[in-house]
């Protein structure tokens, strides 16, 4: 090797390195939006539709509106692979990088939300992890500055048993429910909530965990479908664990009527690769289907029409859905916040305020273009999951459907179910509750 | 020029020894430490203490511990995540069964006990070699972190089986876990803990037992045949090889990351740790921090350039570039030094001391 071009490199290297340190400029009227995404990786697929809508809508703002009341709107991404000390790097990366405060961080993976929590706590930054996450960050007084809004998996949980129950005609009395789930820490989030409830409502529970990344399931799904025969299947499954379950599912001849998953295994790209054996498969989900939302229309003529946007082919997906969903969280928390503070750049402490105020009501969902997309949610200092509700939706080799009413999970009983794991966290970890009277 | 070490005489065989012989290199030895201790935690922007120089010291840790057994002793192995989760997850029982137990010791006991499960998994080199040792170590890795993943009581009984980090003081209110922990604290306690370490395992591959492991490396039968017992030499490579695995895996849980679940010390793990010491050289403690800061520090540059650059790259273009030119370069040293960066060091050194008149 010759030392001199191996020095030349290595200058380079150091020349690079003196430039990314550099801080970045400040101007006051934009409002910053860090977003971790993972468009590479294992699960690309997933993360690039949500990854799409959330970009999209935030930037539709500045195109229809001008920003949120005048204030612009800038996103930087950055691509963790959904691995979890990528995670940490991008954060680290992301939270100075912008032209205001972040906003909010979505980690996008309950892994990397674990990691952040403590470390935004001590930034103050603010984690929205809507539907994943930590489910007893619900607790607000624990957890002043992350929001499970809408739903938790522990209310998912009990919203698929509910829902279940109604359809065995109000008993679950000697059935046999098993649960598939993704072997790590996301996966096993609805356990304590389902045998808490196979006590309440008589059915018997097993479980199946699935290694990652659950290509390997024939073994499972033989001892599900020819020994255990259960009579609802749910499922708490990622990625390419998804598809393989139901293809699954369908070799041993279990009805897709009964299987149900989470609403992460809930997306075009989970029921498309299982084919026709995917028809019929129901999972939960807690916004809007579909490409039908006036809210679309803005968002294809204002970005698509002028040759901006993250990915027409994306449009509609139920994950590209869910990133808008985030999205507009993360921009009515702003407006919020701005009522309070005045029409400016806001710092993270305001967003926080705004979040913990956070109001959308079933009106201003219509308001925003997106009609009975999804539930009123209302936060306050206590309740940071507020109250949101999910529905079933069915998939039927074209498109998802919704089937079922809005389905309000039972919160008096899951409630003291946060309450007592947020106060174990806060004990060892030493945090002081807030008072939230 | 400066670089020449004419003029200084050794008059003791303890200064024959040292481990730095030449002056110039116990100068730079000085200034680079002076650099770190000081300079660095002062000036550093808290990204780069926290997320590059925190892990690159843990995985250089990682790196010497896998070093010690492959590089010295020639026993590869693929179980280092594995080794890792036992040290994440022995530090997480000790201190929270024992909260009064200052943290600095629970690292030292955790890694005692990954040092246990490390001479366990080792008793198969005694019969075998090379690949098969490899899958021996391999059933190590899928071992262990089902095992964590699988009984709660390892993570007391966590609902999703997450550790997280309790807090722990280093002393007084200065913490080292935790909220209140800065990213000064952490890189300074990981910067002087990781030397002593280091310098631990340079003396231990100068001394006897290293050079066993040595003899042991380069032909295990004439080893036996001078008199070096296997069973001795084998298991003491595993056993210390665990021994600063499990710390860097108690490190990585407790300093770098403040909560892990078994997954994170995967397969990928140990495959990360394998590449570090190759690149970095094998048998070299100072290619096993090389080593860690090409397979740390390079994926973070490659992604920052284009922002620093301002160049406008969507991000999933920027992450495949990165798969793309982290391949080349691997592939380009192991072509170019199949010995690792350590060996281009001490190739760089012997020309500076001949230049400008090389022969």
């Amino acid at each position: 090797m010759n030392l001199r071009k191996l020095g030349l490199v290595a200058l380079g290297a150091a020349l690079l390195v003196g430039g990314i340190s550099a801080p970045p400029a400040l101007a006051a009227e934009t409002q910053y939006f860090p977003s971790l995404v993972y468009r590479t990786g294992p699960y690309a697929p997933n993360g690039v539709p949500f990854a799409n809508g959330y970009s999209d809508y935030l930037l539709m703002l500045n195109e229809r509106d001008g920003g949120i009341n005048g204030v612009k709107v800038e996103v930087q991404e950055c691509d963790t692979a959904y691995n979890n000390d990528r995670g940490v790097e991008c954060y680290e990366r992301l939270k100075g990088s912008g032209q205001s405060e972040p906003t909010l961080f979505n980690p996008l993976s309950t892994g990397i939300t674990y990691a952040l929590i403590e470390r935004a706590r001590a930034d103050g930054n603010n984690i929205v992890s809507g539907g994943y996450g930590r489910a007893d960050a619900s607790d607000g007084r624990v957890f002043p500055h992350v929001f499970t809004l809408p739903i938790t998996y522990w209310a998912g949980a009990d919203s698929m048993i509910q829902y279940v129950r109604a359809q065995e005609g109000g008993s679950l009395k000697g059935k046999k429910i098993a649960l598939v789930y993704h072997d790590s820490a996301y996966g096993k989030e609805p356990i304590a909530t389902l045998e808490r409830l196979a006590g309440e409502e008589g059915y018997t529970f097993s479980k199946f965990p699935v290694a990652h990344p659950g290509l390997e399931q024939k073994a499972t799904w033989l001892q599900i479908g020819r020994q255990l025969r259960p009579d609802w299947v749910f499922m708490w499954g990622w990625g390419v664990m998804n598809s393989t379950a139901i293809k699954e599912a369908a070799s041993v001849g279990f009805p897709m009527e009964k299987f149900v998953g989470i609403w992460w295994s809930a997306s075009e790209a989970d029921v498309i690769p299982a084919g026709d054996s995917a028809n019929g498969y129901k999972a939960l989900g807690f916004h809007g289907v579909g490409a039908g939302f006036p809210v679309h229309a803005d968002i294809t003529k204002h970005l698509y029409g002028k040759g901006m946007g993250a990915g027409k082919e994306t449009v509609g997906d139920v994950l590209y859905n869910r990133g808008m969903f985030n999205a507009v969280v993360a921009s009515e928390a702003v407006r919020i916040a701005q009522g309070k503070f005045g029409k400016r750049a806001l710092t993270s402490k305001e967003v926080n305020w705004g979040l913990n105020n956070l109001e959308i009501s079933n009106a201003r969902w219509a308001e925003l273009g997106m009609p009975d997309f999804a539930r009123g949610i209302k936060i306050s200092c206590a309740d940071h999951e507020g109250a949101g509700s999910s529905y079933v939706q069915q998939w039927d080799g074209k498109t998802w459907s919704k089937v079922s009413d809005w389905i309000a999970p039972n919160n008096s009983a899951l409630r003291p179910a946060y309450e007592s794991s947020a106060a174990q966290y806060a004990k060892e970890n030493n945090i002081a509750m807030r008072d939230c009277k | 020029m400066i670089y020449r070490e004419a003029g200084q005489f050794k008059s003791s065989y303890g200064a024959d020894q040292a481990i730095f012989p030449i002056r110039q290199d116990r100068i730079a030895l000085v200034i680079l430490l002076a650099l770190a201790v000081v300079a660095v935690p002062l000036f550093a922007a808290p990204y780069w203490l926290e997320t590059i120089l925190v892990p690159f010291l843990v995985f250089s840790m990682a790196a010497i511990g896998l070093n010690l057994l492959t590089g010295y002793c020639g026993q590869l192995s693929l179980g280092t995540g594995g080794f890792m989760a036992c040290g994440a997850f022995f530090a997480y029982k000790l201190s929270t069964a024992f909260p009064e137990l200052h943290i600095v010791l629970v690292f030292l006991l955790s890694g005692l006990g990954t040092a246990f499960v490390g001479i366990l998994f080792g008793i198969p080199s005694l019969r075998i070699k090379g690949f098969y040792l490899a899958v021996a170590t391999l059933a190590a890795q899928f071992f262990l972190v089902w095992m964590f993943n699988k009984f709660p009581w390892w993570n007391n009984y966590s609902p999703s089986g997450v550790i997280s980090a309790p807090p722990r003081a280093l002393f007084g209110d200065i913490y080292l876990t935790g909220i209140q922990a800065t990213p000064e604290i952490k890189y300074s306690f990981l910067l002087v803990f990781v030397a002593v370490m280091a310098l631990v395992a340079k003396n231990l591959t100068r001394s006897r037992i290293g050079r066993t492991w040595m003899a042991i490396r380069d032909m295990d039968i004439a080893a036996e045949i001078i008199g070096i017992r296997p069973l001795v030499a084998k298991l003491s490579a595993f056993a210390i090889s665990s021994f600063y695995i499990g710390i860097s895996g108690a490190l990585w849980a407790f300093i770098y990351t403040g909560s892990v679940e078994a997954l994170a010390f995967d397969i990928n793990r140990s495959f990360q740790v394998l590449f570090m010491i190759i690149i970095g050289g094998l048998g070299s403690i100072l290619g096993s921090f090389l080593g860690a800061a090409f397979i740390v520090l390079l994926p973070i540059l490659l992604s920052n350039a284009p922002t620093a650059l301002g160049l406008e790259i969507s991000v999933e273009l920027i992450s495949h570039m990165e798969f793309m030119i982290f391949g080349a370069l691997i592939i380009f040293f192991l072509i170019v030094e199949p010995h690792g960066l350590a060996r281009l060091w001490q190739i760089g050194k012997e020309k500076l001391r001949l230049w400008p008149f090389p022969y």
